[in-house]
């Protein structure tokens, strides 16, 4: 089974969001997609400083199967990435919540937590997927 | 729902991941397709090839059918249990399909051929074979597993009959025999050494069983796909299928032109391209930046024109991404992919990029 961790928002689109303190969200990709898209080999991060809209590409993760985009749930501005990434894109295999996060930005508005999923939704939505 | 083939619930309870495979329900891996390819590389691994549809030939003529049917020639066969790769060409020179041919005896062949084509493979063999006299027998209730690594020989001959162990042993490289139930070929589409074997379903329940308690790796559809890049052995529908010549796919050490006087289908139309200019490159292509190359994605050569790639992936051993690419005629050893809007930077290298453990290409450079 894939973990879901009880304090993080998730999207549709299997991106997590975690809430830091001083207003600044961290993601990265959920464990349900680090399965699905099996052994990763390369991450492609945005610059720091970039801006991006909601719904828009943020990253993308290749695996040994296939490329794939992620986007960003929010509306705001890349702070800082995850470099490490670039040597060991396997870190979101082995740890998706904790060492292989991708962006942190800071939100361009209050994150609206009704656009987002609660585990158990999110949990819900994938057991309806493998139906 | 796809087909199944019998290992289809050892698959399950290994808790592979199941696609679609040409209509099979196929395992893609058992949790990390990395580590199953280095499996092969390093130890042994096992896979379910069952899907592939086996084909016997039989009659008077079998040897002079397939010498028309196929652009390979068999009258390189010359022992029994020898095998010859080949492709099967339509009056075009398009390839239907790729196969290999073993010498089971004066009147009877064995190929094996892709499971995606069979329906259309069976059909085309058919019909040719009807002014032969050639009887065409799918042999679709035996399975097959193939058993590929350095160690995968020594780990795999317990399962074979005690009285054919010796011989299963001293078989060479591309060649077969029969060991009681088994048919035994020292084949695979890897880069490594290993078997295949051939068997009635039920028994091969208990290979697979004992493959895997004497510590071979259950290997999915996903590392045999980066294990037979890597060996730069091509894969039909990605590297060539009936729209284009094997003379532009890297094969044309698989057709035979001597005698002139065999007329195997699809040769005008060979001999029209053998010569051109314009006949197309086909190379292995390595990433000098980080990616991963992929199949389709346009190869611009500076000055020259553009190609494709026809598979492309992270290859596990260099630690880089690889590709089989179809190019524009030319002399060049550089050029740039395509991928998402930027040209990165590819060296055309020479194939194999790995074969029996080693990388072979020059990777700095």
């Amino acid at each position: 089974m894939n973990e879901i961790p009880r304090d993080l928002f998730y999207t549709k689109e299997h991106e997590w969001l975690r809430c830091e303190d001083g207003g600044i969200v961290t993601i990265g990709i959920t464990d349900h997609a680090q399965a699905a898209l099996g052994d990763l080999v390369y991450v492609e991060l945005p610059e720091i400083g970039q801006d991006i809209d909601e719904a828009g590409e943020m990253a993308v993760v290749e695996s040994v199967k296939a490329a794939s985009d992620v986007y960003s749930p929010i509306s705001g501005r890349v702070l800082t990435v995850n470099e490490e990434l670039a040597d060991v894109p396997e870190k979101i295999n082995s740890d998706p919540y904790g060492d292989g996060w991708i962006v942190r930005m800071k939100p361009m508005n209050n994150i609206d937590e009704s656009r987002l999923m609660s585990p158990d939704s999110y949990q819900q939505f994938i057991n309806d997927l493998e139906d | 729902m796809g087909s199944k083939t019998i290992l289809f619930e050892k698959h399950n309870e290994a808790g592979a991941r199941i696609i679609d495979f040409g209509g099979w329900d196929m395992p893609l891996h058992y949790g990390s397709q990395k580590q199953e390819h280095q499996a092969v590389r390093q130890n042994a691994g096992v896979f379910d090839v069952s899907h592939m549809t086996i084909i016997d030939l039989s009659g008077e003529y079998v040897r002079a059918f397939l010498q028309y049917l196929v652009a390979n020639d068999v009258a390189k066969l010359q022992d029994f249990g020898k095998a010859l790769y080949s492709v099967m060409l339509n009056a075009d020179g398009g390839v239907i399909d790729d196969l290999i041919i073993y010498f089971i005896s004066d009147n009877n062949y064995r190929l094996v051929v892709n499971a995606a084509t069979r329906d259309k493979d069976l059909a085309w063999i058919k019909n040719q074979a009807k002014s032969f006299n050639v009887i065409v027998n799918e042999r679709d209730e035996l399975a097959m597993i193939a058993v590929q690594g350095p160690n995968a020989r020594q780990l795999a001959v317990d399962s074979i009959a005690v009285e054919h162990r010796d011989a299963v042993l001293a078989l060479r490289p591309f060649y077969s025999l029969k060991a009681g139930n088994m048919f035994i070929a020292r084949t695979g589409y890897t880069g490594e050494d290993g078997w295949e074997l051939c068997m009635p379903a039920a028994e091969a329940l208990e290979v697979w069983d004992q493959l895997i308690s004497r510590g071979v790796a259950p290997c999915g559809l996903g590392a045999r796909d980066t294990l037979r890049l890597e060996a730069a052995m091509n894969l039909y529908g990605a590297d060539m299928d009936e729209s284009v010549s094997p003379l532009e796919s890297g094969l044309n050490w698989t057709i035979s032109w001597e005698p002139i006087e065999r007329d195997f289908i699809g040769r005008a139309a060979l001999e029209k391209l053998r010569n051109s200019p314009d006949r197309r490159r086909f190379v292995g292509l390595l990433l000098q930046d980080k990616g991963v190359l992929r199949n389709h994605q346009k190869v611009v050569v500076q000055g020259i024109g553009e190609g494709e790639i026809t598979s492309g992936g992270f290859s596990p051993s260099i630690g880089r991404s690889i590709a089989l690419a179809r190019l524009p005629a030319g002399d060049y050893d550089r050029a740039t992919v395509e991928i998402r809007g930027k040209l990165l930077k590819v060296r055309i290298v020479k194939t194999p990029f790995v074969r029996n453990g080693k990388i072979k290409i020059d990777i700095e450079g």
